[in-house]
């Protein structure tokens, strides 16, 4: 009976071993054909974590509350948000250094309530690297394989591929503190990734680096995640490092998740007014709800700026009172009355800052309003602070929220 | 007004007071140096010549050199026994909370600031309230309750100042909580090991006062035994024997020394120059105890910030 129970066990993890093998081979195939920025397809229905309802509480205090996190296999997610949302910590559930304190964390289906962080099959890039400082670079890289028990021709092999795939094949018996940052990264990349891990899990991977290493090694982190396919979990407060990574991006704030979505719907179709500002820049005018059809929301500010803006976009019920976000880089500016724009106004350049390519101008309006207009850099353009200039934009280049 | 090129003598008043002050510190030891080389019947201040004699006499000394033996053994058995508790209580304090954990790491290096007569008497109260014999082994176990506190100090010092996430690190890699410790965490702290060893083992080698009150059964280290020697008047072989434990000492720095800078050509930022310091002031001699807790402020939780993240 006790027999027969323990062999059908043994199928039956036999069988999902098989199966994730073949749904990996399809993940693989596909990766190679879905650039890094689209999302992959809804359907795929395999995630490899899973958080159900977590909450985790420090002294009382909570650093995450109730959140819900599907990440699919293979892909790119990033979790972003300001210092203190409770990102990292998160992480550190997954990784396995923080127990939940309610709620169930589940990678690749699995409960992993009681699998300690060594058992369990993620491995984690921490921002301090954390490089172990006696030992060489090789010796770093194949540490895992070693506490695994790895034979030693095997462990050689994966180690030298390892250090092949970061491109550190001629840094393999140095110490960690004869290298520069950039290379150090590497390292602990290398020892992440030399074990095969179902999922990676980066902690600020390129926060100590300077701008130009960390732009190369985001370029090199989107090859390495095409490469071997594994799911990549990255925290990061760099709105810009986590949309030109990811597939998908979960916006955190004060330990709660604000959206989740792919870079475009994040961007474009922000759900809150947090949101909107957390991600890239924008300007939010709240007001009352003045008038509202099927299609357009008319806004009124306590300035008395009337704001038109389309509905369809933003499913928003009933509300009494709104917030509109505007890009800076959807907002005209002109010197001469613009044609009916829908929203327009008037104002003077309070002011410039030269960006090179743009021109960042904070326009005062007329009502009392700031906005920060984004102004492609062309010379026929003569603005100083005080020109008196119209401010406009469409009603569909603008966005409702919920107050 | 110029000096000229050469000159041997400090050019500010700086320099002069800190002559003044070295001379001060070290005035005393360079007079016993001098002297321990006397060719004089008895102790005395007048110079009457070169001679080995005081040393000679002092190798003749069996009684000097079982006490010597006994100073050795309590110092090596107590700091080994102290070198784990101290290094696992320094590990403890730092990774794990728990409620009342600032009186517990208090109450742990409190032994630093108590003083010795404190710790002396104390001991000796409990061990005759106990009815337990006193012997070589309530010298050991005396010298641990200050070796166990100083080791743990060095310890958590450098604690501090690692990676806090090393030991993840090593867990995420899936090495066992064990294996972390001992591949990863020991090697890293090594050094400070070291470094707090050398610190309880010089200071279980100099001290008197304990000892003095938990010695019996024979046991009779190696102060105890200069100490009533100099009762009957100081024989220049005192001087001697000063000058060579003095040499001992230093050489024991030295070696710390050596370990440190050759250490820190493989290894990133090894001990502190703090602990080195320490060391090699504490053995040339000076008392630098009560001054520890200035020197260790940072006896504060190197784990708290990392919890609430």
């Amino acid at each position: 009976m006790m027999l027969s129970k323990y062999l059908s066990g043994i199928l039956l993890v036999e069988m999902s071993l098989g199966n994730s093998a073949a749904i990996r081979g399809t993940t693989l195939i596909m990766s190679q054909t879905v650039s890094p920025s689209i999302a992959l397809p809804q359907t795929q229905q395999v995630l490899d974590v899973e958080l159900r309802q977590v909450s985790k509480y420090f002294g009382g205090e909570a650093a995450i509350q109730n959140i819900d996190l599907k990440i699919r296999e293979g892909e790119f997610f990033s979790i972003l948000g300001p210092s203190g949302c409770g990102k990292t910590t998160t992480l550190r559930l997954i990784a396995g250094f923080e127990q939940p304190s309610a709620g169930m964390v589940l990678i690749q289906g699995r409960d992993m309530s009681r699998i300690p962080a060594h058992r369990r099959s993620v491995n984690t890039v921490f921002q301090s690297y954390a490089l172990f400082n006696h030992m060489t670079v090789k010796d770093n890289i194949s540490f895992g394989l070693r506490v695994k028990r790895m034979g030693r021709s095997q462990r050689e092999q994966r180690v030298a591929d390892a250090l092949q795939l970061v491109k550190m094949e001629s840094f393999a018996n140095r110490y960690p503190q004869q290298l520069s940052g950039g290379q150090k990264q590497r390292v602990a990349l290398a020892r992440a990734l030399v074990n095969r891990p179902a999922v990676m899990l980066l902690d600020e991977p390129l926060g100590a680096l300077d701008l130009k290493l960390r732009k190369q090694m985001q370029v090199e982190l989107t090859n390495l995640h095409q490469q071997l396919g594994i799911t990549f979990v990255m925290v990061t407060h760099d709105q810009e490092e986590a949309l030109s990574l990811s597939n998908r991006i979960a916006v955190m704030k004060d330990g709660d998740i604000e959206q989740i979505g792919t870079p475009s719907e994040i961007y474009d179709y922000p759900q809150t007014p947090f949101v909107a500002d957390f991600i890239g820049e924008t300007n939010l005018l709240q007001g009352e709800v003045e008038f509202a059809d099927s299609q357009i929301l008319r806004l009124l500010t306590p300035e008395g700026t009337t704001v038109l803006v389309n509905r369809s976009e933003a499913n928003l019920p009933d509300l009494k009172t709104a917030v509109v976000s505007v890009r800076p880089e959807n907002i005209r500016l002109s010197q001469e009355a613009p044609l009916n724009e829908g929203n327009c106004y008037s104002g003077y350049v309070k002011h410039i800052m030269y960006l090179g390519t743009h021109l960042h101008c904070v326009v005062q309006l007329q009502t009392g309003e700031r906005l920060t207009v984004m102004q492609p850099n062309r010379s026929e353009q003569s603005l100083t602070p005080e020109t008196p200039v119209y401010v406009s934009w469409l009603p569909s280049d603008c966005l409702a929220l919920a107050a | 007004m110029r000096l000229p090129a050469f000159w041997p003598l400090p050019r500010t008043w700086q320099g002069w007071l800190t002559t003044a002050l070295f001379a001060f510190m070290y005035g005393p030891i360079l007079v016993l140096t001098v002297y321990s080389f006397n060719d004089s019947i008895r102790y005395t201040s007048v110079w009457q010549g070169f001679s080995l004699k005081w040393y000679e006499s002092l190798f003749q000394d069996t009684r000097i050199f079982r006490a010597l033996q006994d100073t050795l053994f309590v110092a090596i058995v107590a700091v080994a026994i102290s070198s784990v508790l101290g290094t696992l209580m320094a590990i403890g304090l730092a990774k794990y909370y728990f409620p009342g954990k600032g009186v517990y790491r208090g109450v742990s290096y409190l032994p630093l600031i108590i003083p010795d007569i404190s710790i002396a008497v104390a001991t000796l109260v409990f061990l005759a309230s106990m009815a337990i014999p006193l012997s070589i082994w309530t010298i050991i176990a005396a010298h641990m309750v200050f070796c166990l506190a100083y080791i743990a100090v060095v310890v958590s010092s450098r604690l501090g100042s690692l990676d806090p996430n090393l030991e993840e690190a090593a867990l995420d890699l899936g090495a066992t909580p064990a294996q972390a410790l001992i591949q990863v965490l020991l090697p890293q702290l090594m050094p400070a090991i070291v470094a707090g060893c050398l610190l309880a083992f010089v200071l279980s080698v100099d001290d008197l006062l304990i000892s003095s009150f938990t010695a019996g059964g024979g046991a009779n280290p190696l102060p105890l035994e200069i100490f009533s020697r100099i009762r009957n008047g100081v024989k220049p072989d005192m001087n001697a024997l000063s000058v060579l434990l003095i040499l001992a000492s230093g050489m024991i720095a030295a070696l710390g020394e050596y370990l440190r800078y050759k250490g820190s050509t493989t290894m990133a930022e090894q001990f502190k120059g703090d602990d080195v310091c320490a060391i090699l002031l504490s053995c040339v001699g000076m008392n630098w105890v009560n001054d520890l807790p200035v020197r260790y402020p940072d006896l504060q939780d190197p784990g708290a910030n990392r919890r609430f993240r």
